[in-house]
C-alpha cells in the first residue's frame, strides 16, 4: 500500500495517545507547528482502555487554549483509526493539512520571524 | 396546655374549638393596600392571619410591618420569621418590635434557600436555625431575657409557632422531629399544604403514639389548586411537597373553566376528612393569590361562623 | 485539603497584559492535587502566555517555578535571590499562598492565577467537594461525622428543613443532604435516639464571624 500523505506532516510516536499531555500540544504551537492532530485508537478499543479518550480531552482542553489566546482551537484535532486503515490515515492527514492550509500559518510565526531579523 | 399569652388564636386553641388560620403574602412594593385589601377578604373568617417572610426568598413588603397594618385594622397577626435573612441581633430587635403593637403570635422558619428567590447571589445568614429561635422566642418570653442575658423591659407575649412538614424525607424521623419543636418551645404547629391524607393520618398517628398531640396544637395546612398546572408544578417542582397523582388526575380529569371550582372542592374535602383526625385542632388555609376563595371553604367546611370574644 | 479552580486564561492575560517579565509560581501542595496550581499547569500556563504575547507581538519574558509550598516563609525564600528580574509574578497557589508570598515580597505586584474554593476532597478525579468551613468548634462527634455546617445549605444544626427530598437537597438534585446523610449515619451506628437532642446555638466567634483568627500555641512557639 504505497499511499501518499503530505509530507509537511512530522510524526511523533507515542506508545498510547494517553500519554499525549497537554504541555506537548501546547509547546507544539509554541514551538511554531501551524496545526497538530493527535490519532488514537477507535474508541472503546483502547488496549489501555481509556487512553484515547484521555487524550480527546487534552485535545478539547488544547482547543479551549488556543482559541482564548488567539491562535484558533481549530489548529489541533483529533481522529481515531485502527492499526489496518492505512487509507483513512492518509485520508486524515489530507483534511487536516486542508484544514491548515486554510487557516494559514501559525500567527506567532510572524514574531518568531521578526525577533530572528 | 394552658393559656401564657393574650393571643386569641391561643385562647381559642384552648378552648377546644377548631382554630382556622390563613396566610396573605405581602406586595412587591410600598402599598399598604395590598395587605388590606386582602385582610378585609377574609377577617370575618379566620382567627388568624399569618404574613410570610419573603417567601421563596423573593424580596417584598417586610413581614414585620405587614403585620402592623393588620394589627392596627384589628385584625390578629401571625408573623412569619425566617432565619435566613437575619442574625440573632436582627431577630430579637424584629420580636420586640412586633410586641411593641402587641403582636403576639410567631412562626419560625428556617427559611427557603436565596437560590429560588430574586437575589440568588445573596448571602444568607443562619445565624441560628428555626428550631433554636423557636427556643429564643420562649427564653425571651418566659425568662424575659435576652440571648445575651440581659433582662428585657416588657417581655415579648407570643404564642410561639412553628411549621412541621409531615411530607419531606426521611419520612422516619419526622415524628421525631416535631417531638424535637414541641421539646425547643413551639406551642403550635401549621403543617406543609395537605395532599396526601393518607400519609399525613399515619404521621398522626404517629404523633399521637408519642403522645405529641396533647403538647401542641396542630393546624393542618391546605392549599386549593387554581388549576391542573398548578397541581403538576406543586408535585414536582416545589421541595418537600407530595401531591398524590390521583390528585393530580382528579384535576386533569375536569375542563379547564371547571378546574378551579374542582380544586376548592378536594380542598373542602380534605378538611371534612381531617376534622375527624385526632390530634388535629384546626385548619391552616393558604390560598396563595387566590385569598377571596377563603370564605367559601371556611363556609362549605362547616368552621364559620368564627369565635367572637 | 484546600481546592481551587484555574482562572480562566482570558483573566490573568487581563491582569499580567502590560508586565513584560513575568514569574509563574506553583504550588506543590494542595493545588497540585486538585490540579489548579501544581507544576504542569505552571507550564500550561507559561506556554500559553508566551504564545498569547509572542501573537501580540510582545516580547515577554515567562519563567516557571513550583514551590514546596507557599504557606510557608522557607520554601518563598527559595526565589529570593531570582525574584528581583521579574516585574511581575502570578501565583497558583491558594489564597493563602498568594497572599504570602505577597507579603513576603512586598515591592512585587502579585495576581492570582486560581479561584480558591473550599476546604474538601478529591471524590474522584475531576470531582472536588466540600467538606470543613473552619469554624474552629468541630461538632462532628454529635452528627455521625457529617458536617452540617459545611454541607448543609442553610448550616441548620437541627436540621433538615423541609425541603430534603428523596436523599438530595432543596437546592439541588446533584448534592447530598447533609442532614440525610446525618440521619443515614447515626442509624448505622445505632445512634438515632441522639437526633432528638437539640443543638444548641452556636458561638460563631470562632469562625469567621469573629473576625481574622489566629492560633498561638506557646508550647511549640520559638
Amino acid at each position: 500500500m504505497r499511499l501518499q500523505y503530505p509530507s509537511n506532516i512530522k510524526i511523533v510516536s507515542v506508545p498510547c495517545t494517553g500519554k499525549i499531555d497537554l504541555i506537548y500540544l501546547l509547546k507544539s504551537f509554541e514551538k511554531g507547528a501551524d496545526g497538530v492532530y493527535v490519532l488514537g485508537c477507535i474508541e472503546g478499543e483502547c488496549r489501555f482502555g481509556t487512553g484515547n479518550l484521555r487524550a480527546r480531552k487534552r485535545v478539547t482542553q488544547a482547543q479551549k487554549i488556543l482559541d482564548s489566546i488567539g491562535i484558533g482551537g481549530d489548529r489541533v484535532q483529533m481522529y481515531n483509526l485502527s492499526s489496518s486503515e492505512g487509507p483513512r490515515f492518509a485520508e486524515f492527514a489530507a483534511e487536516m493539512t486542508n484544514k491548515i492550509r486554510e487557516l494559514g500559518p501559525n500567527p506567532i510565526k510572524r514574531f518568531r520571524e521578526k525577533l530572528a531579523a | 396546655m394552658s393559656v401564657k399569652t393574650p393571643s386569641r388564636l391561643e385562647k381559642i386553641l384552648d378552648s377546644g374549638q377548631l382554630a382556622v388560620t390563613s396566610e396573605c403574602g405581602p406586595p412587591r412594593g410600598s402599598d399598604p393596600e395590598a395587605i388590606t385589601k386582602k385582610a378585609k377578604m377574609i377577617r370575618n373568617y379566620v382567627d388568624a392571619i399569618n404574613i410570610t417572610d419573603n417567601q421563596t426568598s423573593v424580596t417584598r413588603l417586610c413581614s414585620l410591618a405587614a403585620c402592623i397594618h393588620l394589627k392596627l385594622m384589628g385584625i390578629e397577626p401571625t408573623l412569619q420569621m425566617v432565619v435566613r435573612d437575619r442574625n440573632r441581633i436582627a431577630l430579637q430587635s424584629d420580636i420586640l418590635g412586633a410586641a411593641s403593637f402587641d403582636i403576639h403570635n410567631i412562626l419560625c422558619l428556617s427559611g427557603d434557600h436565596q437560590k429560588f428567590g430574586d437575589c440568588p447571589q445573596g448571602q444568607n445568614v443562619f445565624d441560628i436555625d428555626s428550631m433554636q429561635l423557636i427556643q429564643t422566642v420562649r427564653h425571651m418570653r418566659d425568662e424575659g431575657k435576652f440571648l445575651g442575658g440581659d433582662d428585657i423591659q416588657r417581655p415579648p407575649q407570643m404564642f410561639v409557632g412553628a411549621a412541621a412538614n409531615p411530607f419531606a424525607d426521611p419520612f422516619e424521623i419526622r415524628v421525631p422531629r416535631l417531638a424535637k419543636k414541641v421539646a425547643a418551645g413551639a406551642e403550635f404547629i401549621q403543617t406543609q399544604c395537605i395532599y396526601n391524607l393518607d400519609k399525613f393520618e399515619l404521621w398522626m398517628k404517629q404523633a399521637r403514639d408519642r403522645g405529641l398531640h396533647e403538647k401542641i396544637y396542630i393546624l393542618a395546612g391546605v392549599t386549593p389548586f387554581k388549576s391542573v398546572g398548578m397541581a403538576k408544578y406543586m408535585k414536582n417542582r416545589v421541595p418537600g411537597m407530595d401531591v398524590p397523582d390521583d390528585v393530580v388526575k382528579r384535576m386533569a380529569g375536569v375542563p379547564k373553566e371547571k378546574q378551579p371550582e374542582e380544586g376548592i372542592a378536594i380542598c373542602v374535602e380534605t378538611i371534612q376528612r381531617l376534622k375527624e383526625c385526632e390530634g388535629v385542632r384546626g385548619f391552616h388555609i393558604m390560598a396563595i393569590e387566590w385569598e377571596e376563595k377563603v370564605p367559601e371553604i371556611v363556609e362549605r367546611s362547616g368552621l364559620y361562623p368564627r369565635p367572637r370574644d | 485539603m484546600i481546592i481551587a479552580e484555574k482562572k480562566p486564561i482570558e483573566e490573568v492575560i487581563e491582569m499580567v497584559k502590560d508586565f513584560r517579565k513575568i514569574l509563574i509560581v506553583g504550588c506543590n501542595e494542595c493545588v497540585t492535587v486538585c490540579e489548579a496550581g501544581g507544576k504542569r499547569e505552571v507550564a500550561v500556563l507559561a506556554s500559553s502566555l508566551r504564545m498569547y504575547f509572542m501573537n501580540q507581538g510582545k516580547d515577554t519574558q515567562i519563567d516557571e517555578v513550583t514551590l514546596e509550598r507557599q504557606c510557608d516563609r522557607e520554601y518563598l525564600e527559595e526565589i529570593r535571590n531570582r525574584i528581583e528580574q521579574y516585574d511581575v509574578v502570578i501565583s497558583l497557589a491558594c489564597g493563602v499562598g498568594v497572599q504570602f508570598l505577597a507579603e513576603t515580597y512586598s515591592r512585587f505586584p502579585v495576581y492570582p492565577g486560581v479561584n480558591t474554593c473550599f476546604m474538601g476532597v478529591t471524590e474522584e478525579r475531576g470531582v472536588w467537594s466540600e467538606r470543613c468551613q473552619g469554624c474552629g468548634q468541630c461538632i462532628l462527634g454529635s452528627t455521625g461525622g457529617i458536617c452540617p455546617i459545611s454541607r448543609c445549605a442553610k448550616r441548620l444544626l437541627n436540621g433538615p428543613c423541609g425541603g430534603s427530598t428523596k436523599g438530595k437537597c432543596e437546592i439541588s438534585k446533584d448534592l447530598d443532604c447533609a442532614w440525610q446523610l446525618i440521619i443515614d449515619r447515626l442509624k448505622e451506628l445505632d445512634r438515632l435516639d441522639e437526633y432528638e437532642q437539640i443543638a444548641p446555638i452556636k458561638d460563631w466567634s470562632t469562625e469567621r464571624a469573629g473576625g481574622p483568627r489566629r492560633v498561638v500555641r506557646e508550647d511549640v512557639r520559638q
